[in-house]
């Protein structure tokens, strides 16, 4: 009753394999290649010559005369974007309200000039790791530090701020943004570090 | 629900209800062979194809046969599935050369993409080649998927046909799902997310240099590899410093198109559709929302068109987004407030709950993603559910534990509400002492008992699996949350793996031999535990004759019939799931919020 079961169900499979498994992803790559290129090879900056990064991955920074972005939970070394991965602390984690508790010290030694409390994704980690935006609201939290640090004037960096900021996609779907690699390369291309 | 959670959500059913009557009307075309009627081509493409596999497109299969095509065309893909990882060091397409993939991984993963469950188990981008990702993964998506439709299709004919034997062709119904539909939206949907900026490339790795040089801590080893301690005992820490940053690369819009739209869930890499190659935009996360959802919506016009009264589709349609609509308030509510635990030391509470977000999602973006993946069994996350909030936990693994029937899975979920209304009618039939009828066809006692295994193997899997894992010390090991948590964590991998969702509170290191086979075994019976009990039910409804509507039918086109069939859903999830719930999320949010007065 089986048997002449097992030649179609071999041989559908073989066909709709190289059909949906090798045709597909060449022709969409062919496509993409061609009227995507840029997108479809990671949204690469590149600075005399050089990859420096990607607009759509986070990198870290911790420098003073630099915006800080999302804390990454990636192992070993944060943002890396050969293994992505979130925290996974549920709520009650030990371990969250103690990394958290840590960051938001460090937040407060790093911007004397703010009272009120930390915004919440300059002390979250993000899902991905490589989160690369922060929301408008922390990186006005950071301007005044970046400011000093720089010698530049605060509403001078305000304004590059501002300039940076993403709204959602047709302005209805996700949050403000701040692109937080973006900002900084901008922020070295003014010249002072 | 806020302003902004009202307009995405609205938005978004607008969009998917208007799409999705279009595509019911071209499957209800294409799947009954009227398309390949009308349009030559096709047909000669279609009868071309069952040349090629040397099978008899003209064979009405029986139901025992039509199980037996859909099992072997499975176990074919298992075993590629397999097969490809376990050698994949040896062929091409491995640019980071990839190792093997170890046996009780590759058999984890290889059930998981065939049962459409696409729990992963593996962090992608550092274990599979592009060729596995492609020849084994990518493949599995289209054809778990056809599976789905094929099945659920069969069913609808048991409802449609009279005095029947047999159920259609399997192989036509697989072929013409894949190529005829999964095929060309995959392909439009690739495209559209590479414009947004999905990666879809072969080349190896990129290494960037950095703008900042990253310094981080890392425990120091001895040449054994063993972590140095020092006197006190404590760990020796050395600083390492990195110029570089490695982007993982590869062909993953192509991947990432199917994985939405077959409701599979398998993500390209490990953080899935929070990865900003994966899902780099608002408007990328729009699209693959839809796409969830868009084939489980338009089945369900097909199945109103094809029994003949598209009322009766549009009945089962309007009560998955009853439910729908409640569990996105809730999941929005609870993500809204921010961790109380957090906000008392110090972190401002305005945006919610940004643990395991991503920023250009926000949290209502996030939480309308959240609940459609688990409504679906998509099992896709652009959150990390493991840091949800206890409620907003505990909705998601309900809405598994429903048995993916709001919206669910391509074909199964579709299939497995039919069931519930076979069960509603049944239930009925009972109060009022009638014969159960539905859309026709008397339910007896033949249907009833398979429909009783059908809803019952999941809760078995579901519970039993967690208990298991909840007395096992080496089970126990692998949790990641202390106290309740840890029990949700166990409990929502078995949810998803039964129910063939496959998203995780990923803090639960699955990648273990007991996790490895317990889930694997959970994913197999669930899909085909469930799937082989339906083709035996419409085979036993094709044979029956039609019914005519008479004073005593009871109608099931009505909002009377949506009532009674959210009710019968939401009983019987209530009462089998509700007792195991209440151990994990309820007492993990009792916790949390406990003198805080909310």
């Amino acid at each position: 009753m089986m048997k002449n079961l097992i030649r179609p169900a071999l041989t559908l499979f073989v066909v709709l394999s190289v059909i949906t498994g090798v045709l597909y992803p060449a022709a969409i790559t062919g496509v993409a290649q061609v009227v995507f290129p840029d997108q479809a090879n990671g949204s690469l900056i590149q600075r005399q010559g050089q990859v420096v990064g990607s607009s759509l991955i986070g990198q870290s920074f911790s420098g003073p005369g630099y915006f800080w972005g999302r804390p990454s939970a990636t192992g070993p070394v944060p943002n890396n974007a050969a293994a992505s991965s979130g925290s996974n602390y549920g709520p009650q984690h030990p371990a969250l309200a103690e990394a958290v508790k840590a960051r938001i010290e460090a937040m407060r030694v790093a911007h004397p000039d703010q009272a009120g409390p930390v915004p919440a994704e300059l002390v979250t980690s993000s899902a991905s790791g490589l989160d690369p935006h922060i929301s408008p609201a922390a990186a006005y939290y950071q301007i005044g530090r970046v400011a000093k640090a720089r010698g530049l004037k605060p509403e001078d960096v305000q304004r590059l701020v501002d300039a940076h900021t993403e709204y959602p996609s047709w302005r209805i779907f996700g949050d403000r943004t701040v692109n937080v690699l973006k900002l900084n390369m901008a922020l070295n291309a003014q010249g002072r570090v | 629900m806020n302003q902004s959670a009202v307009v995405q959500t609205g938005l978004y059913l607008l969009v998917l209800l208007t799409l999705a009557w279009p595509l019911g009307r071209y499957l209800a075309a294409l799947m009954s062979g009227g398309l390949a009627q009308r349009l030559g081509w096709m047909g000669k493409v279609d009868r071309g194809l069952m040349k090629l596999i040397g099978a008899n497109g003209e064979e009405d299969m029986p139901w025992w046969r039509y199980a037996a095509a859909i099992v072997l065309f499975n176990l074919a893909g298992l075993l590629a599935v397999y097969l490809l990882q376990r050698l994949q060091l040896s062929l091409p397409f491995n640019p980071a050369g990839m190792p093997n993939v170890e046996a009780a991984s590759a058999f984890n993963t290889a059930v998981s993409f065939v049962t459409n469950t696409n729990w992963q188990g593996y962090v992608g981008e550092a274990t599979m080649s592009y060729l596995t990702q492609m020849l084994a993964l990518t493949v599995q998506n289209f054809l778990s998927a056809a599976t789905g439709i094929a099945v659920v299709v069969a069913l609808v004919r048991g409802f449609a046909r009279k005095h029947a034997q047999g159920l259609g062709n399997a192989w036509l119904d697989l072929s013409r799902a894949t190529v005829w539909l999964l095929l060309p939206l995959a392909s439009l949907f690739a495209v559209f997310l590479v414009g947004q900026g999905v990666i879809q490339n072969f080349s190896p790795y990129v290494e960037a240099q950095l703008v900042e040089p990253v310094s981080y801590q890392v425990a120091k080893t001895d040449e054994a590899g063993k972590p140095l301690v020092d006197a006190q005992g404590a760990a020796v820490m050395e600083t390492v410093t990195v110029r570089t940053q490695t982007l993982a690369m590869g062909p993953v819009a192509s991947q990432e198109a199917i994985k939405l739209l077959g409701t599979n869930g398998g993500g390209f890499f490990n953080a899935n559709s929070a990865h900003p190659y994966e899902n780099p935009t608002g408007a990328s996360n729009f699209l693959q929302m839809l796409s969830i959802l868009l084939i489980p919506a338009a089945l369900c016009f097909m199945f109103g068109r094809m029994v003949g009264d598209v009322r009766q589709g549009v009945v089962v349609l309007a009560s998955m987004t009853l439910i729908f609509v409640a569990m996105v308030a809730v999941v929005v509510w609870a993500e809204s407030h921010a961790n109380p635990l957090l906000v008392q030391l110090g972190m401002d509470a305005g945006l919610g709950n940004m643990e395991g977000k991503e920023t250009r999602f926000g949290i209502v973006a996030s939480s309308l993603f959240a609940v459609i993946t688990t409504a679906a069994s998509c099992g896709a996350v652009n959150t990390m559910h493991d840091s949800l909030m206890p409620l907003a936990g505990g909705v998601t693994t309900w809405l598994m534990q429903l048995g993916e029937v709001v919206f669910g899975g391509v074909g199964s979920g579709l299939y497995g509400m039919l069931l519930f209304a076979m069960l509603a009618v049944f239930l009925a039939g009972l109060m009022i002492g009638r014969t159960p009828e539905y859309l026709g066809k008397k339910i007896e006692s033949f249907e009833m008992k398979m429909v009783s295994i059908a809803i019952l193997i999941t809760p078995l899997l579901v519970l039993g699996g967690t208990a298991v894992a909840v007395l096992l010390p080496q089970a126990l090991t692998s949790l990641w949350n202390p106290g309740a948590h840890g029990f949700s964590e166990a409990l929502y991998a078995f949810s998803s793996a039964a129910n063939n969702n496959g998203s995780a509170f990923a803090g639960l290191s699955a990648n273990t031999p007991y996790y490895n086979l317990a889930l694997g075994l959970a994913m197999w019976f669930g899909r085909f535990g469930v799937l082989i009990p339906v083709l035996a039910i419409a085979g036993s409804l094709a044979r029956k004759p039609r019914l005519a509507v008479s004073v005593g039918t009871m109608p099931t086109h009505g909002p009377l019939f949506v009532v009674l069939l959210v009710g019968t859903v939401l009983i019987v999830g209530a009462l089998t799931y509700i007792p195991a719930l209440a151990l994990g999320p309820v007492v993990d949010h009792l916790q949390l919020f406990a003198g805080q007065g909310g």
